[in-house]
């Protein structure tokens, strides 16, 4: 058994963090019945594509995203697509939807209409900036999220405009944040039997988040002091980002421990100088930057995974900058069985990470690939009573 | 009769360090559950109520103000209570003291896991091993309990041992060369530590399904999270890339994964500039033809606005270099606040870079009354960030303040593991009882 295997999610959201919530639910084994308009997620228009080839059923980034789900065709402009959703929320344990503030309503599947079937049932809405307040029609990408609401001014240089996380790392923040609200609301309905609309902000998912804006908010009314935009390089000994024989490694805050530092080094004849050693030396940019010289000197004789390895015989903090292709290969994280293997109709086999944590009762598993659009309409709706005509008319001829 | 919290009647246990530990102990906190951490008098955790526990006050000056910004700027009596990460991550915990490291303090921890449901731990490897708390020991005293640890590459393979900040973890898992400038090296990065958000929510996550798991079976269990293996989803469209197609992305700014154009982030009218952290600046996505068109009417049509170079996202996409220098030098001119809300009200998505001072003077955060005001004895009253969910019939609320060191000794000794009077004094003359740490503590 998985340990949510007892329960349903009809999930009513699309893009990025709203799947990456439903997605946790249904890799530790929650029934997560995907709605998809007729033309589909709009993450099966987001790249990369398997081959560069744009289609549906070729996006890496919906398939990472939906794995484990099962995909239902509904047409929600349509009576009949409305009365198969409300055949759906009579099975279901949690709802969670994605559309832009009262759209669902205007379609005569807001909150109450899920209310009206079970007042118990748990509704969460995830949107750009909340169901309420000026700005909820307003619009955000990973990007503008993050500006606004996560604390990019920080990053990057002094002299240079801020600068943002990867990829959609913000997203699939606020997608984790989302998983725990959702739960919660679960808990709150199957142990009190409360039902509730829960309005899930991604603003304030990152607002409240602890990569620093939290704290970088409170700082400022304890002290008045504002978070300097500052690349991490320098100021310690060691302290940042330095080059290496094939790359990079980053000894953030390894300076902490001279100790462990001197160990890696094998305690250098360079090390014994003595401003080395002076706590208010220490602390001289000319010392440092002196210092930096034989330590830079030291990791450009080395590769990053051989730095690494002494780092870790050390015990000093140190990270080797991996690309895609040094993860893929490694054998370590191979041999702990991190990475998983899915067959698709569309893609072949296909390599996904695989489990994000590891429960040793009732946990992950990859249970199916990410589904073809309406790949269940039939078999869902069938499930639910739906006869093939009304299966046929809810998903708008797709099925 | 108040409503019941969702994790009403769960106690957790908080053994944890630095953020990723205290962020998930956090969500399950405002969730209702009792969250009880136990803190050692004679040994400081760095980077968990500060760097060290008295620090200097050249320390505080020098640091960056999310780590040396304390009330009114010095150190005062009791500067590990009110560090800018700690109290931002220990509202709704409770804390009491007890040396871990001796048999009469461990025995004490024993007995209140026999009463509590979660141990959640983040320590660097071995850490728990050192003190003799292993899932079999929890498991003497509580059959049901669930343990969940988060090591930084798992417990086991060649990297079990590895020492890691969030900030190394993400350079292992390729965050850290997809990051940043595309037309600088990686030095020009910004240490984060992004990875303690995903761990930390997956982390309470995690608890919940364990309960949920629980609730069915009666079975406890042991869970790992290996923080690096954790932080993969986070990149995955440079993942699924290499994954499909054997291609290695790279740096790309602010630039869109999704090779939508224009994406950027322009300087706007500002009253400083960034040594006085007084620079402004605009993020701006447009993800359609609709929006390119829409933004050039929202600037008032300018001629290269109509250029049917930029027509359509690939010629946008060939001419990035080229459009980012036109919008940023219309973008110079305007009031960041200004400028987002006439592209929104275009449908163009836009939004100031928000230094964050500037978020208590944010209408619509006060329009949500997002903030929270919190009183601790030891600082004063300040105002927080609010909750990540609104959640109207089970409030989240901030019923207890950044927790002082030490400052629920009675009630976990007294009212919850009863010990006597004659035990709880000798506790208190053995030192594991104490609200300050002990003097020999730097």
């Amino acid at each position: 058994m998985q340990a949510l295997d007892n329960v349903r999610v009809l999930d009513l959201t699309h893009h990025i963090a709203g799947p990456y919530a439903t997605r946790l639910f249904a890799d530790f084994g929650a029934d997560v019945i995907k709605i998809e308009r007729p033309g589909g997620d709009i993450a099966r228009g987001l790249p990369p594509f398997q081959g560069g080839i744009e289609n549906p059923e070729r996006s890496g980034t919906f398939f990472y995203l939906n794995c484990n789900k099962r995909s239902v065709v509904l047409d929600l402009k349509r009576p009949e697509g409305i009365e198969a959703l409300a055949a759906l929320a009579k099975t279901a344990d949690v709802v969670i939807e994605s559309f832009a503030p009262g759209k669902l309503e205007a379609l005569g599947a807001g909150y109450g209409f899920f209310r009206d079937i079970n007042p118990s049932l748990p509704f969460i809405s995830v949107s750009n900036f909340g169901q309420t307040g000026p700005y909820r029609d307003y619009l955000l990408s990973d990007l503008v999220l993050y500006a606004f609401a996560g604390e990019m001014y920080s990053m990057g240089e002094t002299d240079r405009e801020p600068v943002k996380m990867a990829g959609t790392a913000a997203l699939f923040e606020s997608g984790s944040a989302i998983a725990v609200g959702m739960m919660g609301a679960l808990f709150a309905s199957k142990r009190h039997g409360i039902g509730q609309h829960v309005d899930i902000s991604l603003a304030e998912t990152h607002f409240g988040g602890v990569d620093r804006r939290h704290a970088t908010a409170i700082a400022f009314q304890f002290s008045g002091r504002k978070t300097l935009r500052l690349a991490s390089h320098g100021g310690g000994m060691p302290q940042g980002i330095y080059p290496c024989a094939d790359g990079y490694v980053d000894f953030t805050n390894a300076g902490l421990r001279p100790d462990r530092i001197a160990a890696m080094l094998g305690n250098a004849e360079w090390l014994a100088d003595p401003r080395y050693s002076d706590p208010v030396q220490r602390m001289n940019p000319a010392v440092i930057e002196d210092w930096n010289g034989n330590f830079i000197a030291w990791c450009i004789e080395r590769t990053k995974r051989e730095i690494w390895e002494a780092a870790r015989a050390a015990k000093v903090m140190c990270g080797p900058m991996f690309t895609m292709e040094d993860m893929f290969t490694d054998e370590a994280f191979r041999a702990r069985g991190f990475w998983s293997k899915t067959e698709h109709t569309e893609l072949g086999e296909v390599t996904i990470p695989g489990r994000p944590l590891r429960m040793e009762k009732g946990g992950w598993q990859l249970r199916r690939a990410a589904p073809l659009l309406g790949q269940h309409t039939a078999e869902v709706l069938g499930e639910a009573g739906l006869s093939p005509s009304a299966i046929t008319a809810a998903s708008g001829g797709t099925a | 009769m108040t409503t019941p919290k969702p994790l009403e009647g769960i106690r957790v246990i908080d053994l944890c360090v630095v953020w990723a530990g205290p962020y998930a102990t956090m969500m399950l906190g405002d969730l209702g559950a009792e969250v009880i951490k136990p803190e050692n008098p004679f040994v400081f955790q760095p980077m968990t109520r500060g760097a060290i526990a008295r620090p200097p006050q050249i320390l505080l000056t020098n640091g960056i103000a999310w780590a040396g910004g304390l009330p009114n700027n010095v150190p005062g009596e009791r500067p590990w209570d009110y560090n800018p990460t700690f109290v931002s991550l220990y509202r709704n915990k409770k804390s009491f003291t007890v040396d871990l490291r001796r048999p009469e303090g461990l025995d004490i921890l024993k007995r209140l896991v026999a009463e509590s449901d979660v141990v959640y731990e983040n320590n660097a490897t071995g850490t728990m091993e050192g003190l003799g708390i292993t899932y079999e020991w929890l498991k003497e005293a509580n059959p049901r309990i669930i343990f969940v640890r988060v090591p930084a590459y798992g417990s086991d393979g060649p990297y079990a041992r590895a020492r890691a900040l969030g900030v190394h973890l993400e350079a292992v898992m390729g965050h850290s060369l997809l990051r940043g400038y595309a037309d600088a090296d990686p030095s020009s990065n910004t240490a984060i530590y992004s990875g303690d958000y995903l761990a930390g929510a997956q982390g309470a996550f995690a608890v919940m399904t364990a309960i949920w798991h629980r609730d069915r079976t009666g079975e406890g269990q042991l869970i790992e999270i290996a923080q690096a293996e954790n932080a993969a989803a986070m990149f995955t469209q440079a993942i699924m890339d290499y994954s499909l197609n054997g291609v290695v992305q790279g740096a790309n700014g602010n630039r869109d994964v999704h090779g939508r154009a224009p994406a950027g982030v322009y300087p706007t009218v500002s009253p400083g500039d960034a040594s006085t952290m007084d620079d402004r600046w605009i993020a701006i996505s447009i993800e359609t033809d609709a929006q390119w068109q829409a933004f050039g009417k929202a600037i008032g049509s300018p001629a290269w606005a109509n250029d049917p170079r930029f027509a359509t996202n690939a010629g946008r996409l060939e001419h990035h270099d080229e459009l980012d220098g036109l919008i940023g030098a219309y973008t110079a001119t305007q009031d960041d606040y200004e400028l987002m809300h006439r592209l929104q009200a275009a449908g163009v998505p836009a939004a100031p870079v928000l230094e964050a001072s500037r978020m208590f003077d944010e209408p619509h955060l006060r329009a949500r009354d997002f903030f929270k005001s919190q009183t601790q004895p030891a600082s004063g009253t300040y105002e927080y960030v609010g909750p990540l969910w609104k959640m109207p019939a089970t409030p989240i609320e901030y019923y207890q303040p950044p927790v002082m060191f030490g400052e629920h000794n009675d009630y976990v000794y007294r009212e919850l593991l009863k010990v006597s009077d004659e035990e709880f004094e000798a506790l208190k003359a053995g030192g594991h009882i104490a609200t300050e740490y002990d003097p020999s503590v730097p």
